[in-house]
């Protein structure tokens, strides 16, 4: 009758107060004293411009040709000229990304929140989770073009099986954080089991959540671009491999500058979500 | 001994037992504890370090089964959490990613109620946290955190109040300011409280009735009366009497600590149980 009961525990370092993991430890915004005056932002405007000038001015002194590096000057004009030839691709991609990440995503979040419900069979499911976390599902693509053709299937699918594992992985970790004094002061109400995932376990879990749902994006984006390289004729990964088949450098570096831009979205959309959901862990 | 009616205690706590199946091996937390709490009574319970007074306390809230013995909370067998006891945990406890307000709904949002503003406006006033409602935990000192976790305890009205430890954290000054807090609650709402602490003084201060406990397995050794009328202010504690039961109390708890261990039994930290 007894049996169940785990012998109070109130040490800091064991309960998983959470002070070891958190979003903004990831951060190199938080890491940094944050923007105060104009004359900071002054500063770093000059240094950009220095830098950016400073290549540009490298590249044309030695007549570097276009082919190998292309100035930042036309690469910045391809990106103008071309903007209209590339939206449309810019489109496919987001569109392969959201789709599969939101399936990744939903799925990985399902399966952590029941997986890490009955640690037996964790165990048992643990190595197979790691192997989908650990092999790059580029390597899938060919085959899923086999199965499913040159559309946007095979790339969705590749999409959700890179993000969805990152998730899982993730949100195993923090539902995992049991802080046992929290769930007997949820239990000492009467609260449910679901009451006690809803209002203890999945907020306790909400940082990692968060990390996961980050990593997961952008591995989703990796795998989105990649997939379109392979095979298919739209998308910006397909747009990588056109200008550089036609040693168009500028328009080729205007792609990679749209995809580092959308990288850094991604690590900031959640990086703000996190600071206003999961901030009571920084 | 008890004031009330003896034969009607408010709690009672009868022969509880209590073994953890650990991996290590069985351990016996509590072995045959008896204990009565009348009503309107604050009983302190004191003990070696790991005498099985947290588990004592738990079990007496529901929180824990026991292996054998039962738990009545006036007459009536518990065998789960009750609406009428409130628990305040050690460190406080709160939810950090809720504010003030929100750790103090959360007992009504688990039992599907609606709060009692005018009560909780009365209790956060009555430990001085008005207008902290907004804040969230990381910026209330350690203090202010347990007097709001105080709060979210008798929001409740609960007849019995569990405390584990409350204020071990905090320092002196505010521990003292805190033990005024919990007489002062006492005073107003009569509520029956159970107190464990390490400090002896508290004990003395706020009790009624001091418990002490043996070293593992936990059973009650002693009992002493305090007997000053309420109000009691801190002059009581540089009395005579006041320093003699401390003393007396110190001698109980360090004589259990330092008692000769039985030859034959290898660990002294954990009397395992043969199966």
């Amino acid at each position: 009758m007894s049996g169940g009961d785990a012998i109070p525990e109130f040490s800091k370092s064991k309960t998983g107060d959470g002070h070891e993991v958190s979003l903004t430890n990831l951060s190199a915004f938080a890491s940094g004293p944050g923007i105060k005056s104009g004359k900071e932002v002054a500063a770093i405007l000059a240094v950009a411009v220095i830098i950016i000038g400073g290549i540009e001015l490298a590249l044309r002194l030695f007549h570097v040709p276009l082919y190998i590096m292309p100035p930042p000057s036309s690469i910045a004009y391809a990106l103008f000229d071309e903007f209209p030839l590339i939206a449309p691709h810019l489109g496919y991609t987001l569109v392969e990304l959201v789709s599969g990440f939101t399936i990744g995503a939903i799925i990985g979040l399902v399966l952590a929140a029941v997986i890490t419900q009955f640690p037996f069979a964790e165990k048992i499911v643990a190595p197979y989770i790691l192997l989908l976390v650990t092999t790059p599902m580029l390597a899938l693509v060919p085959l899923l073009i086999l199965r499913f053709g040159f559309g946007y299937t095979p790339r969705i699918i590749a999409v959700a099986l890179a993000a969805g594992p990152m998730v899982m992985i993730n949100a195993a970790t923090g539902f995992r954080r049991v802080d046992s004094a929290k769930i007997a002061l949820a239990r000492s109400y009467g609260a449910s089991t679901l009451q006690i995932f809803w209002k203890i376990r999945a907020p306790m879990a909400l940082p990692m959540i968060l990390v996961g749902l980050m990593i997961g994006a952008i591995f989703g984006l990796l795998t989105a671009v990649g997939a379109e390289m392979v095979g298919g004729g739209f998308g910006l990964g397909n747009r990588l491999t056109t200008y550089s088949s036609m040693i168009q450098m500028p328009q080729f570096f205007a792609v990679v500058l749209i995809l580092s831009t959308l990288g850094i979205l991604i690590y900031v959309l959640f990086f703000l979500i996190g600071k206003k959901w999961a901030s009571w862990e920084a | 001994m008890n004031t009330g009616d003896a034969r009607n205690p408010k709690l009672g706590v009868q022969a509880a037992t209590k073994i953890y199946h650990t991996a290590s091996g069985d351990l016996l937390a509590l072995d045959r504890c008896s204990l009565d709490v009348s009503a309107n009574e604050i009983v302190s319970i004191v003990g070696p370090s790991g005498c099985g007074k947290t588990t004592l306390l738990w079990s007496m809230s529901g929180l824990h089964s026991l292996t054998s013995g039962e738990i009545r909370l006036d007459g009536k067998t518990i065998t789960g959490p009750h609406p009428d006891i409130g628990i305040v945990f050690q460190e406080a406890n709160l939810l950090p990613w809720r504010n003030l307000d929100a750790n103090i709904r959360f007992p009504f949002e688990i039992k599907g109620e609606k709060p009692d503003r005018a009560w909780i406006a009365h209790l956060l006033n009555r430990v001085g946290l008005d207008g902290f409602g907004g804040k969230f935990p990381r910026e209330l000192s350690g203090g202010m955190q347990q007097r709001a976790a105080i709060v979210r305890a008798l929001a409740l009205k609960p007849s019995v109040l569990l405390m584990d430890e409350p204020f071990g954290a905090l320092d002196s000054f505010t521990r003292e300011e805190m033990n005024r807090l919990v007489e002062e609650i006492w005073l107003d709402t009569k509520t029956t409280i159970v107190f464990i602490t390490h400090s002896i003084e508290e004990a003395i201060f706020l009790s009624d009735r001091v418990v002490v406990l043996s070293a593992r397995p936990g059973r009650v050794a002693k009992e002493y009366r305090v007997p000053f009328a309420r109000p009691r202010s801190l002059e009581i504690m540089a009395t005579k009497e006041v320093f003699d039961l401390t003393n007396r109390i110190k001698m109980d708890i360090v004589g259990e600590r330092t008692r000769p261990k039985a030859p034959e039994r290898p660990s002294a930290e954990i009397v395992r149980i043969r199966p």
